[in-house]
């Protein structure tokens, strides 16, 4: 579960990029954020991650008031989100296993469960075969399926992602949000910011409508 | 078992890939590693060579021995005489007659003059008396108030005790004691420098994977540890070169300082570290690269934060 209750963030550069926001996401939710660019979906994600802080309000995720969790916290509290990039933000220099298996190599997950659990992941993203492949050596629609394949290896409660199909042609973007769905299906909060309002109606979930830095409908 | 297990497999795994990093730029970190090498090995020769020191004149410094030289018209019979008259006192425990004799003898044998020798017309040494004082309850005022009272003896020529020179000498080495500790402290804070430095270098070289590790949920000891692996690897190396360019300058001097020796009629040689302390100097080595790394790692890893 998901909550910001009158949220203001400004940033040290005097734009303000939440202007009292107040929503609710429940548990198990897929929701789509929708918006012009700048209009503050990226904000929202970004305060759901602890990756900033807001100026003032209160935002609360899994039960947790963020602004309460001291900073030695955040690591642990950033283990049970999954993020997605449209930049993917995946280590180039590492194959598809190890990047996967990050977000289970900083938790000090054993290593059996480490083989299983990639495997896992990568097996639901259709990537499989490609283990043992750089990045590099992957399409974008692959690399942007690893991302995914990462945020959901430590089987998170909550997974957001910021513009996930934006680098990717209708047919591929279909199958990202299908994949997305699936997550949602097995208890999984999801919440994906995008701009991409033909994917959003096909889909028919519900959506949050940001402009200007504040929630519209 | 397995929490344990999992959390020491991660610290082998951290020390093997700091290890592998510092294989895969080998220029790079030869030249660190060189650095922190040369850097100990000044602290641990000076140590070494105090060691040495000390060691050879240690048992000079308890032979507080003082010296009679006889008026050279004093007879041999009357230097025995006067001999057994000293050997009695309580505040002498033993008393050695060197005689003209002996002495031109052992003089001829350690000196090499011994042409020169055979062509003077007479002996020129003195009769000599070695007397030593007791061992017990032995103060510099003792040994002076003794070497008084012996130089108001008719027969004494020159009375000389030994002791003086031991005593500078234990002085000058108490100053290089001194230096050793501020050489060790200067290049100690040296060592440092320079692993914070390369650490410092390391972070900003990989900021995109600190980050993205950051964003999954690896806290700060996690995104450190590689970095204070890589540090203590590269002090304990740097401690090991330091050991072989010590051991390597003990093993050319040893040639030298033995035949120096024998000219002084002693078997001394030069000794390396003994295995004690070349461990405490890996040790040492280990524990400047670790706290080098921690130092630097600690200044620039909290400024770096996931992103999105």
């Amino acid at each position: 579960m998901i909550r910001f209750e009158r949220v203001f963030k400004r940033y040290p550069n005097g734009r303000e990029a939440l202007r009292d926001v107040t929503l609710q996401i429940d548990a198990g939710d897929f929701v789509f954020l929708t918006g012009r660019s700048g209009a503050g979906k990226s904000s929202i994600l970004k305060l759901i991650a602890l990756l900033e802080r807001p100026t003032r309000g209160t935002v609360v995720v899994n039960g947790q008031d963020t602004g309460s969790l001291p900073s030695r916290a955040v690591p642990a509290f950033r283990r049970r989100l999954g993020v997605v990039f449209q930049d993917h933000q995946l280590l180039m220099d590492r194959p598809v296993y190890d990047n996967v298996a990050l977000p289970l190599v900083v938790s000090d997950t054993p290593f059996r469960d480490i083989d299983k659990r990639v495997r896992a992941a990568l097996d639901q993203v259709g990537l499989l075969q490609r283990e043992r492949a750089l990045p590099m050596e992957l399409s974008i629609g692959e690399q942007q399926r690893v991302g995914i394949a990462r945020a959901v290896v430590a089987r998170p409660t909550v997974l957001i992602a910021d513009e996930p199909t934006g680098n990717l042609d209708h047919g591929l973007a279909r199958d990202v949000m299908q994949l997305f769905k699936r997550f949602q299906e097995v208890g999984v909060t999801v919440v994906i910011a995008t701009h991409d309002l033909a994917l959003v109606q096909e889909f028919g979930q519900r959506e949050i409508h940001i402009d200007d830095g504040q929630v519209i409908a | 078992m397995s929490s344990l297990g999992t959390y020491l497999a991660r610290h082998a795994q951290a020390l093997l890939a700091a290890f592998g990093r510092i294989l895969r730029r080998p220029l790079g970190s030869l030249l660190t590693i060189l650095v922190i090498g040369i850097a100990l090995s000044f602290p641990a020769t000076l140590w070494l060579l105090v060691k040495n020191v000390e060691r050879v004149t240690g048992g000079i410094a308890e032979a507080v021995d003082i010296t009679v030289y006889l008026k050279p018209d004093v007879r041999l019979e009357a230097a025995e005489k006067l001999a057994a008259a000293l050997r009695l006192r309580s505040d002498i425990d033993d008393v050695t007659l060197i005689s003209s004799e002996q002495g031109l003898a052992e003089f001829r044998e350690l000196s090499g003059f011994g042409a020169a020798l055979d062509a003077l017309q007479q002996n020129p040494l003195p009769h000599v008396l070695v007397i030593r004082p007791p061992a017990a309850d032995l103060t510099p005022e003792l040994v002076e108030a003794l070497e008084q009272d012996l130089v108001g003896f008719p027969e004494a020529d020159v009375v000389q005790a030994d002791t003086r020179w031991v005593r500078r000498l234990q002085a000058i080495l108490q100053l290089l004691e001194q230096v050793f500790l501020a050489i060790a402290v200067l290049l100690g804070a040296g060592v440092l420098a320079v692993i914070g430095n390369v650490t410092r270098l390391e972070i900003a070289a990989r900021r995109a994977e600190i980050q993205v590790t950051k964003l999954v949920g690896g806290s700060n000891a996690f995104v450190r540890r590689p970095f204070l692996y890589e540090g203590l690897l590269f002090g304990a190396i740097g401690g090991l070169i330091a050991l072989s360019i010590t051991q390597a300058l003990i093993s050319t001097l040893d040639g030298p300082a033995s035949q120096l020796a024998a000219l002084y009629g002693s078997n001394f040689t030069l000794t390396g570290l003994p295995l004690e302390e070349a461990l405490r100097l890996l040790g040492a080595g280990a524990l400047l690269g670790f706290l080098g790394a921690w130092l630097g790692a600690a200044r620039h890893l909290s400024r770096i934060e996931a992103r999105s």
